[in-house]
């Protein structure tokens, strides 16, 4: 191994009301694939966004290559050789492998474009990196891993020398992520520095050289990673003073009915086989990774996207969900985790969207009740103390906090039961987070019943009754809240299917 | 300044909204002063004679911008509808109130045809309405043979229907009453935009379709709803012009759509939906019905009116997006 390439020390950033990274270290040594560990939220994110140039530091200082460097935008990053290559991948589609890989340089001839310069040389780059991918091929048609070798390219070809893989094999398969790991193999002998985000342990088991955990915005510690456990890992992950008090037992009375059961419900690629119940007065808390499949779960079982599979019973009865409209009129309520693209209309007063879903009870004839609507929502205003000057306030004026809340009056004013919480208190200040929890607990008391999709590993274990975790689109864990510690629902959350690890799916 | 902008009375009327009124005033008072033949009381029903079509496919059609689509196809469906019942009064002897039913009812169909298109099969509203537009503008071709149709006069014993948009007393005296159903009219779909559940649910898909459906409203249901009233007004905006200007040509009335558009806009509607004034497209209206009356009174040919109207539409609109840049 060589010598320190990279060296991040006291790194400090906030944000309005957010302390993202406090005084994180990090050292990335040439010629290592270092794995970055952590929960959502803990931070992985920022860190390396303030190493691409993407966010400005507060303060701390970056060496790199014995320099001190201060990146203000992506492209200084890139000029000094630090490259990333995103989750979600920025391609054009529609135009060629080679054409991608030379976007914004391109190579011209006599003036023109010339496009076969551009395949002779893309071809050499794929040559040294050992991947056989035609340059003239539409980027549209390869597959996702394919696509990530062209990024993987893309940076080779502007001479990087650190490269950071954001979550690369969560979109690949199993055959396409050996592939990726032979190129990962292959740039580690050429002495590049390699950062590795990635949630998969069996993974940083096999790729990484050392692991930097990260949490809550702090640094945990470094370990090399063949000397350490995967519980090892999980511990250091999790290993937070939980400053709010877990719930101990259930709330849920021995006899209380099962108001929803889902059997077998798949849709799309993102849900299989799911079945549970939901009991009435019952927090349920789903937990998971992202990208688990829990908000496509709550959308199917909302109505809002197709199923494929699978019965509902409500109440013991079986119903049909084809529309959202079905699901209201059957008391479910969907609060998205994506309060302003898919929870309200915020070009709109407080006052419609809180009868957005009831407006039938506020009809005299064919007339809206102006009067009575702007009553209801103000008594909603009152009861769950929403700040807001007025009903007549357009909501995108309001808070995260206090916009929730008028999602939830929405619900409210609609008088449903079965309430879906996808992400109740992200992006919500800390004050304005216990009093949503303090309403959810109030809801359940007066025998509504709650699924809440959290991220968040102190919110579940605060809240739930009970805990399902996903992964894959697969409950792979159900524990009883008196059981359930955040280490149990780590394992359970990186618990891959082992038919999908043989490269073979049930679709 | 301040103190203007927070006026109560010019806060309630929208800044655009007064821009387009105080445009229209200007408009009627540079005519009127450039001429004075044209401050009369017979150019001012000629200038209602002209904002009837308009005025009607403008309503409509405000509902579709409001939902954040367009309907290219309402000039044409206007040509069609007063094609073919003319067709059917004049040449199959339909007696003329079946014919005014038949009318507003092949608008209705198109309206619902491109709902259909629009919100089942999920075609981009400037597709589906351009491919309708292209239909109507053919079928109605077909039906009449290529033929021009020329309903029927004032003076035939069915003649009464003309009576609907204006009334010559005996003593010569023009009564514009078309203008009292258009404002009627206009009347009853700003309630129907502001205070029924039809509109809230059309403005509010407008501005987020997704966010209204996952609150469990049908938006498709509404989307058809507003394509629906958009070709219905067209329909009985194809009997105000067969009854004004009683000759239809096969293949005309593309590009009215586009005096609607322009009318609706300038009155303050958003293209980008959420947004559906109907109190300002009538602004919106009469300020192109004005351009379209007045400039040959000032030795303008009427190509002139187009330039007219797009300086308008961008000035008026730019005021808008000025404003809000400003507040962002």
């Amino acid at each position: 191994m060589g010598s320190v390439m990279l060296r991040m020390k006291g790194i400090d950033k906030s944000f309005p009301g957010v302390h993202a990274l406090d005084h994180v270290d990090l050292d990335v040594i040439g010629g290592e694939v270092h794995a970055l560990m952590g929960e959502n939220g803990a931070g992985k994110s920022t860190l390396m966004k303030i190493l691409t140039g993407i966010y400005l530091k507060d303060s701390g200082t970056i060496e790199f290559e014995g320099k001190g460097v201060e990146f203000t935008s992506p492209k200084e990053a890139q000029d000094a050789g630090i490259a990333i290559v995103h989750q979600e991948l920025n391609m054009m589609n529609h135009l060629t492998v080679a054409q991608n890989i030379f976007i914004g340089r391109e190579m011209m001839k006599s003036g023109f474009i010339s496009d076969s310069m551009m395949n002779k040389e893309a071809r050499k780059l794929f040559d040294r990196l050992n991947i056989d991918i035609d340059p003239s091929e539409t980027m549209g048609n390869l597959t996702v891993g394919r696509q990530q070798m062209c990024e993987i390219a893309k940076a080779i070809s502007r001479e990087a020398k650190l490269m950071v893989f954001d979550e690369p094999s969560a979109a690949l398969t199993e055959s396409e992520i050996e592939e990726l790991f032979k190129i990962i193999r292959d740039l580690k002998s050429k002495g590049m520095g390699i950062v590795y985000i990635s949630h998969r342990m069996d993974e940083i088991k096999v790729i990484t050289d050392r692991v930097t955990v990260m949490r809550d915005g702090t640094y945990v510690g470094t370990m090399i990673t063949k000397d350490s456990t995967k519980d090892d890992i999980i511990n250091m992950m999790v290993g937070r003073v939980i400053y709010e008090d877990p719930k101990q037992t259930s709330s849920v009375p021995e006899n209380a009915p099962v108001v929803l059961k889902v059997e077998h419900l798949s849709a799309g690629k993102m849900v299989k086989d799911v079945s549970f119940e939901l009991r009435k007065g019952e927090i349920l808390g789903f937990s998971g990774l992202m990208g688990a499949g829990r908000t496509e779960l709550a959308r199917a079982i909302f109505g809002a996207d197709k199923k494929d599979e699978g019965t509902i019973y409500i109440n013991g009865e079986q119903v049909e969900i084809k529309t959202t409209e079905d699901a209201v009129s059957h008391g479910i309520g969907y609060l998205s985790e994506d309060r302003k693209r898919f929870g309200l209309v915020v070009a709109k007063s407080v006052a419609e969207n809180s009868t957005m879903s009831a407006l039938s009870l506020f009809m005299k004839g064919v007339f809206i009740d102006r009067q009575k609507e702007r009553k209801e929502a103000e008594s909603y205003v009152k009861l769950l103390k929403t700040k807001t000057p007025s009903v007549d306030q357009l909501v995108v004026n309001l808070s995260g906090g206090n916009q929730q809340k008028v999602v939830i009056a929405k619900w409210l004013i609609r008088n449903c039961d079965i309430l879906i919480f996808d992400e109740p208190t992200r992006g919500i200040d800390v004050g304005a987070k216990s009093e949503i929890y303090h309403l959810m607990n109030e809801l359940v008391k007066q025998g509504k019943s709650i699924i809440m999709i959290s991220s968040e590993m102190t919110e579940i274990l605060r809240m739930s009754d009970r805990v399902l975790v996903m992964c894959e689109g697969r409950i792979t864990g159900e524990i009883p809240i008196e059981e359930v510690s955040q280490e149990r629902i780590m394992a359970a959350a990186t618990l891959r299917n082992q038919e999908d690890n043989n490269g073979k799916t049930k679709k | 300044m301040e103190k203007l902008k927070n006026n109560p009375i010019i806060k309630a009327i929208g800044t655009q909204r007064l821009v387009a009124l105080l445009a229209l005033i200007l408009l009627y008072l540079t005519f009127g002063i450039m001429n004075p033949r044209f401050a009369t009381y017979s150019t001012m029903v000629n200038i209602f004679d002209a904002s009837y079509y308009i005025g009607f496919m403008a309503i409509g059609i405000c509902f579709v911008i409001a939902t954040g689509g367009i309907d290219l196809s309402i000039g044409t469906v206007l040509t069609m509808s007063g094609l073919v019942a003319g067709f059917l009064s004049v040449n199959m002897g339909f007696p003329i109130w079946l014919v005014i039913i038949i009318c507003i009812s092949i608008g209705t169909l198109f309206g619902v045809i491109n709902g259909l298109l629009v919100a089942k099969l999920g075609l981009p509203p400037f597709i589906a309405t351009l491919g309708t537009m292209m239909l109507s503008k053919g079928i109605g071709s077909i039906i009449t043979g290529a033929q021009s149709v020329t309903w029927k006069s004032g003076s035939d014993p069915e003649g009464w229907y003309r009576s609907i948009f204006k009334i010559k007393t005996e003593g010569g005296l023009l009564i514009p009453t078309g203008f009292l159903f258009l404002i009627a009219a206009a009347v009853l779909m700003a309630v129907v935009m502001n205070k029924t559940k039809t509109g809230r649910y059309i403005l509010s898909l407008g501005s987020n379709k997704e966010a209204t459906r996952l609150s469990g409203v049908n938006v498709d249901k509404y989307l058809i709803i507003a394509y629906v009233i958009s070709g219905t007004f067209a329909g009985i905006a194809g009997l105000a012009y067969s009854t004004i200007y009683s000759t239809l040509l096969p293949g005309g009335g593309a590009g009215f759509e586009m005096d609607a558009i322009a009318g609706v806009v300038i009155g303050g509607t958003s293209m980008s939906g959420g947004i559906g004034t109907i109190a300002g497209t009538m602004i919106g209206v009469f300020i192109i019905s004005i351009l379209k009356t007045g400039l040959p009174f000032v030795g303008l040919q009427t190509h002139y009116q187009q330039v007219a109207t797009g300086l308008v539409l961008i000035v008026a609109v730019f005021a808008d997006v000025y404003r809000n840049r400003k507040k962002n």
